[in-house]
């Protein structure tokens, strides 16, 4: 089996995917479903102080039984703040320390702040969290945050919520084949063909939100990333054929046409 | 007891929740609190002026003055 392993566990799904921005819960738990992901993003807000007490609490819809949630520090600016953040998602996931470690730069664009997310890593790490971390494609970058001890480094494609798909296939290749951890595109797919591309670049896996959330029916673009992630694994590791202009070589025999003409071509 | 109250109190203290400033019983330990808005058995993870409290200790710890707390919960993101 061809299988996804982060930090010695295994998933069959190379697809991840983001809770966020669905219509309702329903609609959260059906594309979820339907995208066959395994590994789920969450983040972590403060909770209404009793002005809502009915409201039904995404855990209960999205089972951590069932899933491997991936606590986000989605939104934090500082190392303080994500640090914080992921501490007291470890205590409400009953200890879980797999996590993902964003430290956003500027609200416009939602870049990663490469100097602090490098600060919080190092903390997280000496925490013994598991960090799978956002990155910008700086190939440098990902080589330091795999050496500090990260476990899956997730390079941007292009900005987060853009939708405008894999803008440096270069950086990211040469992510790849460096990294000795796994690689995950994240942020910036638009559509399938854009999850497609990541993975024949040879990505370990895509991890999604808006692509899936933002599309017209969000269910049946869930399914359609499922297989886009699955068609593009299948194509790396059959490895593409040569490009070349011309060829000159028909994929049907050159021989044994008929002809009209009196003379035999074949002859 | 734990309870609100707006009015000036010598036994009442201040605390920071979700960054909102709320009075209660000097008496009141963080199971109270968390009792008293609803949140007692929800998935919710709390922190106390910067550390994490384990739902272990929500019955020992005891709120004091000035005391800033965060209360959690697990929301749909990316």
């Amino acid at each position: 089996m061809d299988n996804l392993i982060i930090a010695g566990k295994t998933y069959s799904s190379r697809l991840l995917v983001g809770t966020g921005k669905y219509k309702d819960f329903a609609e959260t738990r059906e594309s979820i479903d339907a995208s066959g992901a395994q590994i789920i993003t969450v983040a972590i807000r403060r909770t209404n102080i009793g002005q809502n007490p009915g409201e039904p609490n995404l855990l209960d819809i999205l089972p951590p039984s069932e899933y491997t949630l991936l606590p986000n520090t989605a939104g934090c600016y500082t190392v303080d703040d994500a640090v914080r953040t992921l501490r007291l998602a470890r205590e409400l996931l009953d200890g879980h320390s797999l996590v993902k470690l964003e430290v956003l730069g500027d609200p416009k664009t939602l870049f990663p702040n490469m100097v602090e997310t490098l600060k919080a890593a190092e903390i997280l790490v000496k925490e013994d969290f598991q960090v799978m971390v956002y990155t910008s494609d700086d190939p440098i970058l990902a080589r330091q945050l795999e050496e500090i001890g990260c476990v899956a480094v997730m390079p941007l494609a292009s900005l987060i919520g853009s939708g405008m798909g894999i803008l440096n296939p270069w950086n990211l290749q040469i992510i790849i084949d460096n990294a000795k951890v796994p690689v995950i595109v994240d942020a910036g797919v638009g559509t399938a063909s854009d999850a497609a591309i990541a993975m024949e670049l040879g990505c370990d896996g895509v991890l999604m939100n808006t692509a899936i959330a933002a599309a017209q029916k969000p269910v049946l673009m869930a399914s359609a990333m499922r297989k886009a992630v699955e068609a593009g694994r299948e194509a790396y590791l059959a490895g593409r054929m040569t490009k070349k202009l011309y060829s000159a070589s028909p994929s049907s025999p050159v021989t044994g046409v008929i002809s009209s003409s009196s003379k035999d071509r074949a002859a | 007891m734990l309870k609100t109250n707006t009015s000036p109190n010598a036994l009442m203290i201040q605390v920071t929740l979700n960054g909102q400033p709320q009075r209660f019983d000097t008496t009141s330990n963080i199971l109270q609190l968390l009792d008293y808005m609803n949140l007692q058995g929800k998935r919710i993870a709390v922190e106390r002026n910067g550390e994490i409290v384990p739902r272990s200790q929500f019955g020992e710890q005891m709120l004091a003055d000035g005391d800033r707390l965060e209360i959690v919960v697990a929301v749909g993101g990316g």
